[in-house]
Order: C-alpha cells, then sequence, then structure tokens
C-alpha cells in the first residue's frame, strides 16, 4: 500500500489531520487499512475491524491489528471509552441500524469520525428524477441489487440523526471528488461528507 | 538447515496443577537461527498433541522432513535468518522430554504412575527452559492446535514473556465433543489386553488400541470435503467389493496406515496423559471464570487465525478468544482463513496463513 493511498481518499485524510499523535483509535470498515497506516505513522495505537477476509489479510500481513468482524454484531465487545477516536468512514450506510452503530460509536470512543456517501447529491437526484432508475453514480457505483448500501442516507438526514442522539458535531468537511465543497449547499454539492462528533 | 539438538534438566523440582511436583525433569529441544547478542529474537514454537521438537528437521524415528518445514527456515515466514527458534518436546510427551516412559527415581519406568498434567504445567516446564537459556522475553510465542493452547496459557500467565502470540486454528477450552473423541481414543488404548494397566513397557505395547485412537483422532482433523476429495468412495487395489472385512475402501486403507505408522514413534500412555491435559484445558476457569481476566493488562499483541473447514476448534471458538481480548482491550489479529483440509490446514499449503505468520511476526 501506498503512501499516497490516503491522498486518494480526503475523507480518510480530512480524519487522519484531525487525530492528535499517540491516540488510541479503532477503525470500523478498515478495508485495506489505508488510514491505520497513515495513524501509525502519527505514532497512534489502531485497531481495526473489517468484514472481508481478503483485507484482513493483507492488513495483518502489514502488521496491522485488524479483527475479522462485523461491526454490526462485534462493536459491543469493546470496551466504553476505550479508545479516544472511534472512526467509521464509509460504512454507516451499510450497517443493519445506523442509529444504533452511532451510539455503540460514541460509547467506545470519545470522539467519532463518520464519513458517508451523500445520497442527496444532485447527480444522484438527476438520475433518480430523470432516468427514474436506482442512481449508479462515482460515489454510488454499484446497482441497487448487488450494494452493500442497505441504508442511504443524506447530509441533512445524518445531522438529524446526530441531533436526536445528543451528538455534537465538532467539524464536518464536504467533498465532490477530491474537492473540498462548503458547507453551504452541501447537501445537494457533496458526493461525501465526514462528521466529527462528541457527547 | 543447521538444527541444534539439545536435553537440559530443570533445576529444582516442577509444581503441578494437580497438586504435587516432578522432579529432574528433562526437556528435550530442537533450535534453529541464531539467538542475536540482546537475546531478543526468540520464538517459542509451540508443538500439537502428537508433534514434537523436530519442526524443521527430520524426525529420527520417521525419518520424515520436520512437522513445520514450510513454514519455517531462512526466507521462510519464520525466518531462521532473522529469528531463534525454540521448540521443545512438552512434558509428558515420549520424544525425550519427561513422560510416563520416563525413569521415575526407583529406575522404572513412570507408566501410570506419572502425574496428570495440564497445558499450564507444560508451558511452566517451557518457562523453566526459558530461564534456563537466559531468556527474558520472547518475540514471539506461537502455536497451533494444541499449541494454540499453550502460546494462550503463556502468555494469560506469564505476560511479561512474550511480545507476540500467535494462535492457529486453537481454543481456550475444549468442548464437549473434543472431550468425547480423546476420551474415545483413551479407551480405544486402554480397552487393548496389552496395555497391562500401562505397564507395558519392555514388552509389547497397546499398538492396536493406539491405532484405533489415532484412526478416530485422524478423522477430526480432516473435513468431509478432504476426505471426499482424497478418496470418494474409491477402492484399494481391487475391482470390486470384497465382501469381508477387509480394507475395501482407499480411506480405511489409509487410515489403518496413519495408525499403524503412529505406533511406531508415540507412547500409548503419552497419548492418554496429553489428550487429558486438553481435556482439562479451560482458561476462563484458571482465572475466576471470565475469560477477558486472563488478558487483564497484556501488552502483548495477538494474532488468532481459524480455517472455515476446521470442524475441531471451529471459528467461533476463535472468536470468542479474540471477544475476551478486545474486552481486555488487548490489540488482536483475527483472521477465518479458507482452506479445503479441515483441523490440519494449519500445517498444509495454505499460502495466505503464510503471508499472515510472516506480516504478524514483523
Amino acid at each position: 500500500m501506498s503512501v499516497a493511498a490516503i491522498d486518494q481518499r480526503p475523507d480518510l485524510a480530512a480524519i487522519a489531520s484531525r487525530i492528535t499523535p499517540d491516540s488510541r483509535v479503532l477503525d470500523i470498515g478498515c478495508g485495506d487499512g489505508v488510514l491505520m497506516m497513515a495513524l501509525r505513522k502519527k505514532g497512534c495505537d489502531v485497531r481495526g475491524i473489517e468484514i472481508d477476509g481478503t483485507c484482513v489479510e493483507r492488513c495483518v500481513s502489514q502488521g496491522l491489528s485488524v479483527v475479522q468482524g462485523d461491526a454490526d454484531s462485534d462493536l459491543g465487545d469493546y470496551p466504553d471509552k476505550g479508545f479516544d477516536y472511534a472512526v467509521l468512514s464509509q460504512t454507516l450506510q451499510t450497517a443493519s441500524r445506523p442509529d444504533r452503530m452511532l451510539d455503540e460509536l460514541l460509547r467506545v470512543g470519545t470522539r467519532a469520525f463518520v464519513s458517508f456517501p451523500n445520497f442527496a447529491h444532485w447527480r444522484t437526484r438527476a438520475a433518480l428524477m430523470f432516468g427514474g432508475r436506482m442512481p449508479v453514480t462515482r460515489s454510488i457505483p454499484v446497482s441497487w441489487y448487488e450494494t452493500q448500501n442497505i441504508h442511504h442516507v443524506t447530509v441533512h438526514d445524518f445531522r438529524e440523526l446526530a441531533r436526536e442522539k445528543g451528538a455534537t458535531i465538532v467539524r464536518d468537511w464536504y467533498f465532490a471528488g477530491k474537492r473540498p465543497v462548503s458547507r453551504a449547499g452541501a447537501n445537494m454539492r457533496a458526493e461525501f461528507a465526514v462528521f466529527e462528533l462528541s457527547r | 538447515m543447521n538444527a541444534h539438538s539439545q536435553t537440559l534438566t530443570l533445576p529444582g523440582s516442577l509444581p503441578l496443577d494437580g497438586g504435587g511436583e516432578l522432579t529432574r525433569v528433562e526437556l528435550a529441544f530442537e533450535t534453529y537461527g541464531e539467538l542475536n547478542a540482546d537475546r531478543s529474537n526468540a520464538i517459542l514454537l509451540c508443538h500439537a498433541l502428537t508433534g514434537d521438537q523436530y519442526v524443521a528437521s527430520p524426525h529420527p524415528i520417521t525419518g520424515k522432513p520436520g512437522w513445520w518445514e514450510r513454514m519455517v527456515g531462512p526466507g521462510k515466514p519464520i525466518d531462521t535468518d532473522r529469528f531463534h527458534i525454540i521448540c521443545a518436546n512438552v512434558i509428558g510427551s515420549c520424544m525425550g522430554s519427561t513422560g510416563p516412559a520416563s525413569e521415575a527415581s526407583d529406575g522404572r519406568p513412570y507408566a501410570m504412575r506419572f502425574p496428570v498434567i495440564t497445558i499450564r504445567d507444560m508451558v511452566r516446564a517451557h518457562i523453566g527452559l526459558l530461564d534456563m537459556l537466559d531468556i527474558e522475553t520472547l518475540h514471539a510465542v506461537v502455536g497451533g492446535s494444541m499449541g494454540g493452547m499453550q502460546a494462550l496459557s503463556l502468555a494469560a500467565n506469564w505476560p511479561d514473556r512474550a511480545r507476540r502470540v500467535l494462535v492457529i486454528a486453537s481454543t481456550s477450552r475444549h468442548s464437549a465433543q473434543n472431550i468425547a473423541f480423546h476420551e474415545l481414543g483413551r479407551q480405544a488404548i486402554m480397552a487393548d489386553p496389552r496395555w497391562q494397566d500401562g505397564s507395558y513397557y519392555g514388552g509389547d505395547g497397546p499398538d492396536n488400541g493406539l491405532a484405533v485412537a489415532r484412526m478416530a483422532a485422524h478423522i477430526t482433523y480432516l473435513s468431509e470435503e478432504a476426505l471426499t476429495g482424497k478418496f470418494g468412495r474409491n477402492l484399494q487395489d481391487r475391482e470390486a467389493k470384497s465382501f469381508g472385512f477387509d480394507a475395501d475402501f482407499q480411506v480405511e486403507s489409509y487410515l489403518r496406515y496413519q495408525g499403524s505408522g503412529f505406533t511406531r514413534r508415540f507412547d500409548a500412555n503419552s497419548y492418554l496423559y496429553i489428550t487429558r491435559a486438553m481435556d482439562y484445558f479451560d482458561l476462563a476457569e484458571e482465572h475466576g471464570g471470565k475469560l477477558a481476566d486472563a488478558f487483564a493488562g497484556t501488552d502483548a499483541r495477538f494474532c488468532l487465525v481459524s480455517f472455515d473447514s476446521d470442524w475441531l476448534y471451529p471459528t467461533s471458538e476463535s472468536r470468542h478468544v479474540v471477544h475476551a481480548l478486545n474486552a481486555a482491550g488487548a490489540a488482536v489479529s483475527f483472521v477465518e482463513l479458507s482452506a479445503p483440509h479441515g483441523h490440519d490446514s494449519f500445517l498444509l499449503d495454505v499460502p495466505a496463513l503464510d503471508r499472515v505468520i510472516g506480516g504478524f511476526l514483523g
């Protein structure tokens, strides 16, 4: 995995930039371990959870501590506030109960980061409105019948969920491709959103 | 590769979990690769039930290659160019370490006078050996199956002695099914008239019983898919069924061969004692009933690996340990690898296992 890999993921780069060195971090849905590698360089004690065995094997063979498991069921094993940060990147929309997962994130981590593809991006809206079909776009690349995204969410929806859960949005970032997008109009213009939360 | 064979006698006596102690405990072990100047590159490999210290050197009785030759050697995942590998025959076994076939203080074999030992007793002896070798902290302790139990026991009871703990196809406790298969093996040995309450040394041993025990155990080490793929319903050296009780089927012939081959290299009483030690193994029970407490405060890094076709120590057993390690806040990795061979996958050609082991050992 190249050092540059994290540059291809602006959501992860934003998260990495906010995590202070030497922190304890749980990366839920850590994939190939791109964020974990970047955080390890900052001296962080990083643990990962990943459902895909091939990804886990790749992480472990690079010396990362990753457990093959399902975030839906396995987060309960982790102690309260066992981590300074809990990171959930591009995974919330695959959870069976995103609301409960957000609770779990804020239980195991003092701070939480959540990133997800924004279903209210104009391209998605256009695909549905004019195409009349479930969108297959740059940020949502898999057809409805094989996607793991079972709970599509928008920027507005997530803000509302955070409010209901009593979580404070400490910071937020929005991206179209790799380009940052301002908060104003983000629900229309952002393909991806990243939130930093505390409770 | 340069293997170095040695036998050392532990000083003093070895206290045992069952009460009592063993004196004049001998440990036979092999080493591979050089110990570095600050004695920090040692890896303790723990062998399985019927394994021994001949990890990567020919077996002195069978002449067969070492049991983990594919994993241990120069440039291999457990790299003898970088690490000093130690593998000791467990106490209770029969390849040079003190066991039921060894002489007791009266000059006669212990036989059934040998005390019932536990996995922790085996590890206590390993720790005694590390003390003698002046190795304070291991780079890693590594084991599959019963070797994995020893690795877990070492991590739980001597947490400062290993920086990494690698547990493959193993468990933190023996299940009812595990105990049941072992009891079948033990009863086969004890039902053999040549067993003679264990006092068969100097004459013919209970080879028939031991062979049956091995045959039953061997079935548990393989997946149904592996047995079907290897043998199916193929007949052995014949065109038609014999309508008798010869080994008509290839699978029968194979098991008989495995059984009889085993009796040439293994002591029946050792089989009784070691299977008992495994049945008694319950790491949570040793630590007040809560597995997470066994690992409280550990600084070691753990890696657990299971195989999807292993029904002897299935993935759920590894997950059980992983959950406890997470609850204890330990640094743990876990992966279930896909391999068709069943429990024996950890000994066979599974390239993903090589990558995981190499990466974890760093």
